[in-house]
């Protein structure tokens, strides 16, 4: 359902119908952790927004236990944005727990379920937003990337998935798992609900330092698209997505955009890189969560004790596992050999990029490495991190990317990843929808 | 006893700011009602962000000028982690190996020199109170600006602490830095106090640190203390331990607060939040003219263009208003000089309150008073002439400055009770008068 079919589809009279039959269908996949219990009075698009953005009077959990009852007195820049322009959250949407994870099933309350098929996960940690899309529920919905959150769970269930560059949207008011990774991004059917919304809620805000406005500039039609694409990518994939890539290529090629190879960079090093980078700042944001000012509290003899047992009750085991990580990795004596050294990659990574941006106007790779799994599947952390090969790397410099669906006979959605240079958002769009026309998928 | 004081300070200075360091919140918290002066950022809600205040940095760097430090053109803040109450993100934004200010030093009266290592830019946290067997939390605080400065351990004595904190206060207020008012909170000190032997040229390898004095008086008697404790140790061979102290008033001792055994691991990584602070050197440049209005600039422009007493200066120095209100009676006045001006303003708490015009009013009615016969006054003035012939004559041919020497001259007879004003105008022939 794009934004263009619901409003054919629903008048203001049969708003509340509407919510009655996604209220009915979502039993059945779990994306939402609240929906809202009357539209009568709200106007516009309904748009799905996931837990970890702060939502005024609406309870904001980040997936966690430890949030299960805190209400924001403030609502993030990004909903004030959506509520001025036309949009109204009709509910807040299902995750893992602070965004660490890629399934949901990291989730404290519940695993959703992939609308393609209910055995599978919906990727994650934007797990519920990707789901509530891909079944229909809402035209559109926000999730947040740290590491490929948006991406991959829009690869899994077959649609659009946008992650800007790092600033052009605000994350005032967006819960922070790892600050210099994370950004608000856009769940949607197609190129042009994705635009509507990343046009309304992008910008320099005043509450975000690490904020800013694009540049505008346009890719000349009269230009030929220039894609490259690493050396060696395929490496490792499942056949289904290897297939789904070659034939993407085929159809573009078909349209005249041309191909050439570019150097790959050390994918293995990259995501060793952002998996130092990232719980260290996990360990830093998530201390805020002490049971002292707000969400869930034990009741304790001395203040140790307190932040012990409350943290030890009502965090999760990733996010544990993270904190620990990340407090290993900052600490005296450790910092020097993990967190400095991986801030030196982190520059590597990025001037490799700014490099192949020299040549090629996007770089395409795979979402991921395989389709959707089967829920409870993934055993070990490491598997789970290792799905994220091609699109930690990108975050550690960044860089927009997408997630398209590519045009596939099987039943599983695949999801190619188009990347372009910091700043280049509007162009990586304007590309996507020549892309999108090529590939016919919808 | 053959020791000798170790001192180094740790100060914390709250800069005048309309808000707070990292969010709009007001900065005007004294006396606030509990938590009234809070918002997402400053209560550390999930998903709210800092960004910096431009003054408060811009009032850190006055500072770093007045005490001659490099400006870190290129600085950033910092994360702080450990976990208290007061402190509701986990973490303090701080600033570790760039702060805005190194280096710099201070030369005190007497010609000791105090060396300052460094200031830099941090938040204050919020402020616990115990009630019954409560903690309640007052966040007000929390997100205020803090400047801190620190000193290498320069300090001998008690009395050079005096006259630093002295010198400091005056320049926090004449620079508009900060009101330094300590029972506000607004300037406080930490000492790390150590001894050695007099001749001993090695820095001690232990440091006491004096925390939580609310009171510059109680800080001089923590310290005094000290010195006779470690001493005292030290004489029967031992190593005062490493460790944290307070000071009991009720005792008046210092006692034990934190023993520090190994060092603080506060885990320090760069602000994600805020972009590295790249500061233009012009506008490092237009900042640097605040040093014109150091305490020690202004003493001597009140010595050597004013020509005040060192009493009179001290007074006006050490009272920033009444310095104020004395320059604009100058500007205001025509005929009344500097001089007289301070002279009243010193002697006189009562002048100090009247308007510029019956400031002048009472100067004036004052000199009248005493010599109000014009005729007795003329007879002076042909005696000074007289006198002065030559400086009479050059006064004829146009030399201006003669006149205030004759002027003088009179003042000097009169024992300054003659009008300057009337007595130019007897001898310039003005206003229907004239000398004969
Ligand atoms: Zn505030």
């Amino acid at each position: 359902m794009t934004i263009n079919d619901f409003e054919k589809k629903y008048n203001k009279e049969d708003i509340n119908e509407y919510l009655a039959q996604v209220k009915e269908q979502d039993k059945k996949i779990n994306s939402f952790l609240y929906l809202k219990k009357d539209l009568s009075k709200e106007i516009g698009v309904p748009i799905a927004i996931k837990d970890m953005i702060s939502t005024k009077g609406i309870v904001t959990t980040a997936g966690s236990k430890i949030l299960e009852n805190y209400i924001p007195p403030y609502n993030a820049t990004v909903i004030d944005k959506l509520e001025r322009n036309g949009y109204f959250v009709i509910g807040k949407t299902n995750m893992d727990e602070f965004a660490m994870g890629s399934s949901t099933e990291n989730s404290a309350y519940f695993t959703t379920k992939n609308p393609k098929d209910l055995s599978l996960v919906p990727g994650g940690s934007s797990g519920g937003s990707a789901a509530a899309v891909s079944a229909g529920f809402v035209p559109v919905s926000l999730g947040t990337d740290t590491g490929g959150s948006i991406r991959q769970p829009a690869s899994f269930c077959g649609i659009v998935g946008f992650c800007p560059s790092y600033g052009a949207v605000s994350r005032y008011g967006v819960i922070a798992m790892a600050s210099s990774f994370d950004q608000v991004g856009v769940f949607a059917n197609n190129i042009k609900d994705t635009k509507a919304v990343f046009d309304t809620i992008r910008g320099k805000d005043e509450k975000d330092a690490t904020s800013f406005d694009l540049p505008s500039e346009k890719v000349s039609e009269s230009n030929i698209i220039k894609i490259g694409i690493p050396e060696n990518i395929l490496e490792g994939v499942s056949k289904e997505v290897k297939i789904a890539f070659e034939n993407t290529v085929t159809s573009l090629k078909k349209n005249g955009i041309e191909f050439v190879q570019v150097a790959n960079t050390n994918l293995q090093q990259a995501l060793a890189v952002y998996y130092i980078l990232v719980p260290s700042e996990v360990s830093s944001n998530l201390a805020r969560f002490d049971g002292v000012k707000y969400g869930k509290r034990e009741n304790a003899e001395d203040l140790i004790e307190l932040y012990t047992k409350t943290r030890t009750k009502y965090l999760g085991s990733e996010p544990k596992r993270r904190t620990i990580i990340g407090t290993y990795a900052l600490s005296a004596g450790y910092s020097d050999k993990y967190y400095k050294k991986a801030n030196i990659l982190r520059q590597q990574v990025k001037d490799y990029y700014t490099k192949i941006f020299e040549s090629v106007d996007l770089i395409m790779t795979p979402t991921t490495p395989t389709t959707a799994f089967k829920i409870g599947a993934v055993q070990t952390p490491i598997e789970l991190y290792l799905g994220d090969i091609y699109t930690t790397v990108t975050k550690l410099a960044g860089l927009p990317a997408i997630s398209i669906p590519a045009n596939t006979n099987d039943k599983l959605p695949v999801g190619i990843q188009f990347i372009a240079g910091h700043k280049k958002d509007l162009q990586l769009l304007q590309i996507s929808e020549k892309i999108e026309q090529c590939l016919q998928t919808y | 006893m053959n020791y000798e004081l170790v001192i180094g300070l740790e100060v914390h200075i709250q800069p005048n700011t309309k808000s707070k360091m990292f969010c709009s919140c007001s900065a005007d918290i004294f006396a606030a009602k509990p938590n009234s002066h809070t918002c997402p950022t400053c209560l550390g809600l999930p998903g709210a962000l800092p960004v910096p205040n431009k003054m408060a940095i811009e009032q850190l760097i006055k500072l770093g000028f007045a005490f001659g430090c490099n400006i870190n053109l290129n600085s950033k803040f910092d994360r702080k982690h450990y976990y208290y109450p007061d402190l509701p993100k986990g973490y303090q934004i701080s600033q570790y190996d760039k702060p805005f200010c190194v280096g710099g030093k201070v030369v005190l009266e007497g010609g000791k020199e105090i060396r300052i290592t460094r200031i830099h830019m941090e938040e204050d946290t919020g402020k616990l109170s115990h009630v019954e067997n409560k903690t309640l939390v007052d966040y007000n605080r929390s997100g205020m600006p803090l400047i801190e400065l620190v000193t290498e351990p320069d300090f001998k004595s008690l009395q050079d602490l005096d006259i630093f904190t002295r010198e400091l206060r005056l320049i926090l207020r004449h620079l508009n830095i900060s009101d330094a008012d300590m029972e506000k909170g607004q300037l406080r000190l930490e000492a790390n106090v150590s001894v050695r032997k007099i001749g001993e040229v090695n820095l001690p390898n232990y440091k006491v640190e004096l925390k939580n004095i609310n009171s510059f008086k109680f800080m001089l008697k923590a310290i005094e203390f000290e010195f006779k404790r470690q001493s005292e140790i030290l004489e029967s061979g031992k190593t005062p331990a490493q460790e944290t102290r307070g000071w009991n008033e009720n005792k008046n001792e210092t006692f034990l607060q934190r023993t520090k055994e190994t060092a603080d691991d506060y885990r320090y990584f760069p602000e994600p939040d805020i972009p590295p602070i790249l500061l233009k050197q012009s506008y490092v440049d237009s900042l640097a003219k605040c040093v014109d209005d150091l305490p020690i600039i202004k003493r001597e422009r009140l010595k050597n263009e004013l020509g005040l007493s060192e009493h009179e200066i001290n007074v006006f120095i050490n009272d920033l208003g009444l310095l104020k209100h004395f320059y604009e009676l100058i500007k205001l006045s025509e005929i009344v000089n500097a001089k007289d001006i301070a002279k009243k303003l010193v002697n006189s708490k009562e002048s100090q309150k009247l308007s510029a015009q019956e400031f002048f009013d009472l100067l004036k009615n004052e000199k009248s008073s005493v010599i109000t016969n014009i005729d007795e006054l003329k007879e002076i003035i042909k005696t000074v002439i007289t006198e002065n012939q030559k400086a009479y004559e050059d006064f004829k041919n146009g030399n201006e400055n003669s006149i205030q020497f004759l002027v003088g001259q009179v003042m000097k007879k009169t024992k300054g009770k003659a009008d300057a004003g009337v007595v130019i105008n007897i001898i310039k022939g003005l206003n229907g008068n004239s000398l004969n």
